[in-house]
C-alpha cells in the first residue's frame, strides 16, 4: 500500500476530526484574541468591538520598554547558562553507556515535567531562611546567621536555569548522541587532548546546533511566568507576568492581548530563525 | 579526565537534586512548619492528599483532566499522523504545523487564547473546557512520537497485507496498530504527566471554577505554608519518574527522544 494522493472525498475522512478540533480550538480561539487585541477597553473590566491601536500604543511607554528589556535580558542570560553547561555535559551523557544516558533521560524528563509551581516553591523553600541552603553555611561555619535568599534577581535566575535545564538538554541530545564519534577519535589521534578536542572539533562542528538550541531555550525561558512571580520582586516581572496580571487581575483584555500577540511574533521570528540555522546545517 | 568527569557530573546531579532534597526533607516533617533538616518524621503529609477533602478533591481533578484530554490529544493526533503517513497532500502539513504550534509558543499565549475564546463563546468556567484546551495544548506530545512511529514503519509490510486483499481499515488493525502501540502509549504518557503537572492553561480556563493540584497549590503558597505542597511535589514526581521508567523499560527512550527534538 503506498503513499498516494486521495483519490475520493472519503479518503479524507481521517482529516476531518484533527482539522476540525485543531481550527475550532486554536486557529478560532488565537484570531479571537487577536481581534480582542484591537476592541477599546471599557470600564469595569469589559471590553467593546472596535479597531483601535490604543493596546498596541501602551507599549511605547517606559514601564512596558523596561519589562519587555528585562523579559529579553532574563531570557538570554538563562539561555546562555544552560547552554553553556549543557553542550559539555550532554557531550559527555551522549558517550556514557546507555543505560547511565537512560537513568539520566528518566530523570531530566522527570524534573522538566516538574509543574512551575513545584518547582518554584522548591526553590523557594531551598532559599528561605529556616529550611534553606544558608542553614548548611552555617552548620559548616561559613556563615554566622541562616538567611533568606528571596525574593532577588539571583534567585528568579536560579530557579529558571534549574527548570530550562533539562530541556536544553533534551533539545541538544539527537545532535550529539549522532554526532560522528570518528571525529573526535581522529582528533585524539592527532594528538589533541579530549579538552582540546571538543572545542576544537565538537563546538565548531555543532555551531548551528547551538544556536539553535540557545533561540528554543530563549523561547522556552520567554514563556516562564510564575518563578518570577514567587522568587522576585516587582522589577523582575517578565512579559508573561504581566499578559497574566492584565488579563486575570487587572481585565483589561485588550491589553493583554495585544502584549500576547506581540509575544507571538517575537517567538515567531525566533523560531524561524531556529529553523533556518537547522537548515544551514543540513545544507552542508 | 574521568575524574574531572565525574566531579562534573555529581556537580549537575546536586544542583538538580538539591531542591528536591530539601522538599523530601520537609515533606517528612512532623510539625506544620518548613525547618530542614525535618524534625522528627511522619508520613501524615501524605496521607492528608487522601483524607484532605480539598487535597482530594484537587487530585481528583487533576488526574481527571490529565487521563481526559491526553486521550483527546491521542485522538487528534492519530488519524492525522495516520493521514500524513498514508496519503501524498502537502497542504495537510499545514495541520502537522498548527498541532507543534501551541506547544512551541510561550503557554502563556495558548492560555490567553483560550480564556478570550472561552469567554466569548460563553462556556467560561465550564470544566470540560480545560479538558479541550489541555487537549490542543498537549497534542503535540502524541503527533510527534506517532509521526516517530509511523515513519518507522516497514512500508513492504504493509504492500503486502494490501497485495493479500487487506483494506484500509484491516491493514490498520492487524499491521498498524501492533507496529505504532508502543508509540501511542508513549506519547500519551507524556501527554498525561505534562497535563498532570500544567498550571497557566488550566489557570486561565477553569481556575476561577475548579482547582487542580498545580493551582491549589499555587493558591497555597499565596496564604502561606502548608507541608502537603511539599508531599505533593513529591507525589507528582514519582509518578513522573514511574511513568518514564516504564516507557523507557518498555520501549526505546533514547531514541524516542533522538527523534523527538528533531522533529521540532
Amino acid at each position: 500500500m503506498r503513499r498516494e494522493p486521495p483519490q475520493r472525498l472519503v479518503d479524507y475522512g481521517p482529516l476531518v476530526f484533527p482539522a476540525g478540533m485543531l481550527t475550532v480550538f486554536f486557529v478560532v480561539p488565537f484570531a479571537t484574541m487577536i481581534a480582542v487585541s484591537f476592541f477599546q477597553r471599557q470600564q469595569g473590566g469589559f471590553y467593546t468591538p472596535a479597531f483601535v491601536f490604543d493596546n498596541y500604543a501602551r507599549f511605547l511607554s517606559l514601564f512596558f520598554g523596561k519589562v519587555l528589556g528585562f523579559s529579553l535580558f532574563l531570557a538570554i542570560a538563562v539561555a546562555v547558562a544552560c547552554v553553556v553547561v549543557g553542550i559539555p555535559f550532554t557531550y559527555l551523557l551522549s558517550r556514557s553507556k546507555r543505560n547511565v544516558q537512560i537513568v539520566w533521560l528518566v530523570a531530566l524528563l522527570s524534573i522538566l515535567s516538574l509543574s512551575e509551581v513545584m518547582i518554584g516553591f522548591a526553590w523557594s523553600t531551598l532559599f528561605s531562611r529556616t529550611a534553606g541552603i544558608t542553614n548548611l553555611l552555617v552548620w559548616l561555619g561559613l556563615m554566622e546567621q541562616a538567611l533568606a535568599l528571596t525574593p532577588s534577581f539571583t534567585a528568579v535566575m536560579t530557579a529558571m536555569t534549574y527548570q530550562a535545564f533539562p530541556y536544553t538538554i533534551l533539545v541538544l541530545y539527537p545532535a550529539l548522541v549522532r554526532l560522528d564519534p570518528t571525529l573526535t577519535e581522529a582528533a585524539r589521534t592527532l594528538g589533541a587532548s579530549p579538552v582540546k578536542a571538543f572545542f576544537t572539533v565538537v563546538v565548531p562542528v555543532l555551531r548551528n546546533t547551538i544556536l539553535a538550541t540557545l533561540i528554543m531555550v530563549f523561547i522556552f525561558a520567554l514563556g516562564s511566568y510564575l518563578l518570577p512571580q514567587l522568587l522576585g520582586r516587582p522589577q523582575h516581572w517578565t512579559l508573561s507576568v504581566l499578559i497574566t496580571d492584565q488579563a486575570i487581575y487587572q481585565s483589561n483584555m485588550p491589553f493583554a492581548a495585544a502584549m500576547a500577540v506581540f509575544l507571538v511574533l517575537v517567538s515567531l521570528a525566533l523560531v524561524g530563525l531556529a529553523f533556518y540555522a537547522g537548515r544551514q546545517k543540513e545544507a552542508k | 579526565m574521568t575524574a574531572l568527569r565525574r566531579l562534573f557530573f555529581f556537580i549537575v546531579s546536586l544542583f538538580l537534586a538539591l531542591p528536591l532534597i530539601v522538599v523530601a526533607g520537609v515533606s517528612v516533617n512532623q510539625r506544620q512548619s518548613l525547618t530542614f533538616p525535618p524534625q522528627g518524621f511522619s508520613l501524615a503529609w501524605y496521607g492528608q492528599i487522601f483524607t484532605n477533602p480539598e487535597w482530594r478533591n484537587a487530585l481528583i481533578a487533576s488526574l481527571t483532566l490529565a487521563a481526559l484530554s491526553a486521550l483527546l490529544a491521542l485522538l487528534i493526533a492519530l488519524p492525522l499522523a495516520w493521514f500524513l503517513w498514508r496519503r501524498i497532500a502537502p497542504w495537510a502539513n499545514i495541520f502537522q504545523l498548527l498541532g507543534i504550534a501551541p506547544f512551541t509558543l510561550p503557554p502563556v499565549i495558548t492560555a490567553l487564547g483560550m480564556l478570550t475564546f472561552w469567554a466569548t463563546t460563553g462556556f467560561y468556567g465550564q470544566p470540560w473546557t480545560a479538558v479541550i484546551s489541555h487537549g490542543i495544548f498537549f497534542v503535540t506530545l502524541p503527533l510527534v512520537t506517532l509521526s516517530l512511529g509511523f515513519s518507522a514503519i516497514d512500508r513492504s509490510l504493509v504492500e503486502a497485507a494490501a497485495t493479500m486483499g487487506a483494506d484500509d481499515k484491516m491493514v490498520f488493525r492487524t499491521v498498524v496498530l501492533p507496529l505504532i502501540l508502543p508509540y501511542l502509549i508513549s506519547g500519551y504518557a507524556f501527554a498525561f504527566v505534562l497535563s498532570l503537572n500544567e498550571y497557566i492553561v488550566a489557570y486561565m480556563t477553569v481556575g476561577f471554577t475548579m482547582e487542580t493540584l498545580p493551582i491549589k497549590i499555587f493558591n497555597a503558597l499565596r496564604y502561606g505554608y502548608t507541608p502537603t505542597m511539599a508531599s505533593v511535589t513529591m507525589l507528582f514526581l514519582v509518578v513522573a519518574a514511574v511513568v518514564f521508567g516504564l516507557v523507557a523499560r518498555f520501549g526505546d527512550l533514547p531514541k524516542l527522544l533522538g527523534a523527538m527534538s528533531e522533529d521540532k
